[in-house]
């Protein structure tokens, strides 16, 4: 086993693990702090099979902006910092062997069906960000676009969103909107 | 290294993002759960790039796309639980069943 491989068992090692602690943790803020952990493991993935720019970008929007936005989300919904002892759904067991299913489908098939092939990480063309950024702007330019559109239409539904209540209760009152609220009561 | 490897190591982080989905009651806690079968997918794409030695990079443009995307998503997941937990007081996914189809004696 050359350190390369070795090197990507410790990391799928602390990712897989990390990740089992991020959604079993009985502490919220903790699992979104585990998921940073599984991140980054990732993140260093992605630099031994030779992808360096997305490993930045993964570090830079997951890391960086997706789990402080979860963390935001955690803190202004009053979530309790200590340990809560009804975080999970009161059928675990089901969810349990769903998940071990899928593992098992998933894991059996790609074993079964790429056992003897190899990454030949010796010769592959390091994805740097000038390999990366001549490739988006020269045969991905139409996806690139689009997907500048889809995130400007996302920011505006998500500042829409945001501002929906203040709207109702400035224009028409709270009735409208405590409807359904209160039937949950 | 073997293909396998990192393919396996998706299929571990993907099961493991299912069951996070499925056991999980918060709803910020479900979109971590989603997040991390995103990842997973991102794994497969860039181990079948480095592997293909693909010319066009195809597989870590559609990672790169594929984080982009989740990033829209999870701004627009959070504005809408935000959403829920103004007029419900919770975002307990297991509350949260005025669409439900069932009969209120049912399960609860």
């Amino acid at each position: 086993m050359s350190w390369v491989e070795a090197v990507f068992v410790l990391l799928a090692l602390v990712a897989v693990g990390s990740a089992l602690l991020a959604v079993t943790t009985r502490n919220m803020v903790h699992a979104a702090l585990w998921l940073v952990v599984t991140l980054g493991a990732v993140a260093a993935v992605y630099l031994v099979l030779a992808a360096e720019f997305v490993a930045w970008v993964q570090v830079l929007i997951y890391v960086g902006a997706v789990v402080v936005l979860l963390l935001f989300a955690l803190m202004l919904t009053k979530a309790p910092t200590g340990p809560q002892a009804d975080i999970d759904v009161r059928r675990v067991v089901p969810a349990a062997v769903v998940a071990l299913l899928v593992a098992a489908l998933l894991g059996v098939t790609v074993v079964a069906g790429f056992r003897d092939q190899r990454i030949d990480l010796d010769h592959a063309v390091v994805g740097s960000a000038e390999t990366t950024g001549a490739t988006v702007f020269k045969m991905w330019v139409l996806p690139f676009e689009v997907l500048s559109v889809l995130l400007l239409a996302a920011l505006v539904g998500a500042i829409v969103l945001s501002r929906l209540r203040a709207a109702g209760e400035g224009l028409d009152g709270p009735d409208q909107r405590s409807g359904p609220g209160r039937e949950v009561r | 290294m073997p293909l396998w490897w990192p393919l396996l190591l998706a299929s571990l982080l993907f099961a493991i993002g299912v069951y996070g989905v499925l056991a999980r009651r918060n709803a910020v806690l479900v979109l971590m759960g989603v997040e991390l079968m995103l990842n997973a997918v991102n794994i497969n794409f860039v181990a079948f790039d480095a592997h293909l030695r693909d010319v066009l990079h195809a597989g870590q443009t559609f990672t790169l796309f594929v984080i982009v995307i989740a990033a829209a998503e999870v701004g627009l997941a959070l504005a809408i639980v935000l959403l829920v937990f103004r007029t419900h007081g919770n975002i307990d996914v297991d509350r949260l069943r005025e669409l439900s189809d069932r009969d209120e004696q049912g399960v609860r």
